[in-house]
């Protein structure tokens, strides 16, 4: 089960067994031991540096880069998280997704401010030194891109890697202020009901949020992963409502107003709400479903040899923490139930994992996830019932792999 | 020398004074400039739109000269998104969502034109060319007449087709718990 430029245990384990048997004859042919010395014990290492980067045998674990507008736009667009490369439920802070709806601005934290205005007893303005100075929190969560797995609608199923359908899915440690002490100060309106963030991107990207649950879970992170936000994610200053849509999560964010009700934002009308069949459509769906996709293997990778395999993946729910994962690999006939590897945290992505001995044939791998709100991961068809053709966002379907009887794995609608 | 301090910060800020102890209160009034030129959302009832008004004819020009590269002739789309068309089209097996098809309010297209376009200058347009903006885009599907001239006061009485599109699924679940 490796991909085409990681070699997976299987391919580790062969190269070992050549190693010993050629271990073997190099004693009976008498050929000095100094060969197999490897050679990075014989020479001095490279010394420190000031900051780590990866290895340069895994350069080819980098974002996928999709450009929307190439030419009229090259900063509106995403890029997504090789998911399909990477284990453990922490994305590197460098590969956390990208959605930008006008590039990346160059902001000089000592010069952003925070204005929180409109239905408050006293407007208040922040330098982001002072922000650094209020008692901070830490949490763990997943942002999802409310398009994620989109390409999954499309009547042909993309065959394309596990990072390129899901990769709009990154999960990291946010670090900041919580936002409700900031609006307890400025003291809010008893005819608030909502709030309005906006960035001060080239977008001035702005969405409305219900102002009980942002008084509630809103974070206003200063930091990912113990560093100070890369630029990419906000830098300096992103809201975090963990487990909502990744778009409503705003970058660099320099104003919130609270409100009687939603401003009904470009990216909450004409974007990001969802049509149905019967014309109507629904507004403000806010909260991220529960999901789960397996991700050893997928496509791109091939199962060797019927043998031993741990198929692995992600599950996350923006409704709380993930109950479980359930596992099939004959097409939904039987379901077993995966391990998942804790902690299990609310809003945040989990690791499951199941051990599976194939027998060599074709196999139709599919997981569900299941929260602990007893939310359901929903069939394909299910979901697409629900739906006007060729709309994409909130897309938590089911994933369904074939692995074929020569090992390749192909994406399959069912 | 504690001691004076403690007393010149308490006399000077009796209020705040009170509640330091539990939050550090470092937020200031903001700057009356500042806040005016930050504040660009406007909702659907118009509260916060500028002065100022413009014509379909002068939003036309403005289009020819700053938008049909990006979105086509009359809103057609192009390589960006298609901004007309597609009225009535929201049930069919291709729906078309568009400005005119699609958009709940006219108060969106003003605040979305004013924040973000055109995409390679952001912030250039004034309000009486966004106003006019509005009409032209609008008048192409017979949204407005050809003769709309609008403002503060007729962007939000505009009646955008698919006004009754959309259901605030929020509002309507918000009382379940999750
Ligand atoms: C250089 C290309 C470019 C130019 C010039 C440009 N736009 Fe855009 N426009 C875009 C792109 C790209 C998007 C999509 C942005 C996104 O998705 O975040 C867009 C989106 C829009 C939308 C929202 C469409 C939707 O369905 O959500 C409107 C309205 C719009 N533009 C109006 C204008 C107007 C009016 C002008 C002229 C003042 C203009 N644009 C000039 C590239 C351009």
């Amino acid at each position: 089960m490796a991909g085409k430029k990681n070699s997976g245990p299987l391919h580790r384990r062969h190269i070992l067994r050549a190693g010993l048997a050629g271990a073997g004859a190099a004693v009976s042919s008498g050929v000095v031991a100094a060969d197999f010395v490897p050679a990075a014990t014989q020479t001095p290492g490279k010394p420190m540096s000031t900051y780590g980067v990866p290895s340069p045998h895994e350069a080819n674990v980098q974002r996928i880069v999709g450009a929307a507008y190439p030419v009229a736009s090259p900063g509106t667009g995403s890029s997504r998280t090789p998911l399909h490369l990477l284990d453990g439920t922490i994305t590197p802070a460098g590969l956390h997704f990208e959605r930008h709806h006008n590039g990346i601005p160059d902001i000089d934290a000592s010069t952003h401010r925070l204005l929180i205005h409109g239905l408050v007893t006293r407007a208040l303005e922040f330098t982001v030194d002072e922000l650094l100075r209020y008692p901070r929190t830490s949490r763990i969560a997943f942002i999802e891109c409310a398009g994620n797995s989109g390409v999954n609608g499309a009547p042909q199923p993309p065959q394309t890697t596990a990072g390129a359908i899901h990769g709009l899915l990154s999960c990291s440690e946010w670090t900041g202020v919580k936002l409700g002490l900031l609006l307890d100060e400025a003291g809010i309106d008893s005819r608030a009901a909502w709030m309005i963030a906006e960035g001060s991107d080239a977008a001035s990207l702005s969405r409305s949020i219900p102002l009980a649950q942002a008084r509630e879970v809103g974070i206003l992170a200063l930091f990912q992963n113990g560093e100070r936000l890369r630029p990419e994610q906000g830098y300096p200053l992103r809201l975090l409502m963990p487990g909502w849509e990744g778009n409503l999560n705003i970058k660099w964010l320099h104003r919130i107003k609270l409100t009687d009700g939603p401003v009904h934002a470009r990216d909450e009308t004409s974007k990001y709400s969802q049509l149905q069949p019967n014309g109507i459509a629904r507004q403000f769906d806010l909260i991220m479903g529960a999901k789960s996709v397996i991700i050893r293997p997928s496509v791109g990778m091939t199962v060797p040899a019927a043998g031993f395999y741990e198929i692995s993946g992600l599950a996350w729910s923006g409704h709380g923490r993930i109950a479980k994962v359930e596992v099939t690999m004959n097409g939904g006939q039987t379901w077993k139930e995966a391990e998942l590897t804790g902690p299990v945290l609310p809003q945040a992505t989990c690791r499951f994992r199941l051990p599976w001995e194939w027998d060599g044939k074709a196999a139709l791998l599919q997981s569900r996830a299941t929260d602990e709100k007893g939310n359901t991961q929903p069939t394909r068809a299910a979901l697409m019932a629900q739906r006007a053709p060729g709309q994409i966002y909130h897309y938590n379907a089911i994933q369904s792999w074939q692995v074929m009887s020569d090992g390749a794995v192909r994406n399959v609608h069912v | 020398m504690f001691k004076p301090l403690v007393v010149a910060v308490a006399l000077a800020l009796p209020v705040q004074a009170v509640c330091a102890a539990e939050t550090p209160h470092l937020g200031k009034p903001p700057n009356p400039e500042l806040l005016k030129a930050w504040d660009i959302s406007i909702p659907p009832e118009g509260s916060g739109l500028p002065p100022g008004r413009g014509s379909v004819v002068e939003g036309a020009a403005i289009y020819e000269a700053q938008c049909v590269m990006c979105h086509g002739a009359a809103g057609a789309g192009q390589p960006a998104d298609r901004l007309t068309g597609g009225i009535g089209s929201l049930t069919s097996p291709q729906p078309v969502k568009t400005v005119a098809s699609y958009w709940p309010y006219a108060t969106t297209l003003f605040d979305y034109i004013r924040r973000a376009m055109p995409i390679s200058a952001p912030r250039s347009l004034t309000a009486p060319e966004v106003y006019a903006l509005c009409a032209y885009l609008l008048s192409i599907d017979g949204i407005v007449p050809k003769s709309a001239v609008l403002d503060a006061k007729s962007l939000p009485k505009v009646k955008m087709p698919n006004r009754g599109g959309f259901i605030n699924v929020w509002n309507s679940s918000s009382a379940e718990s999750k």
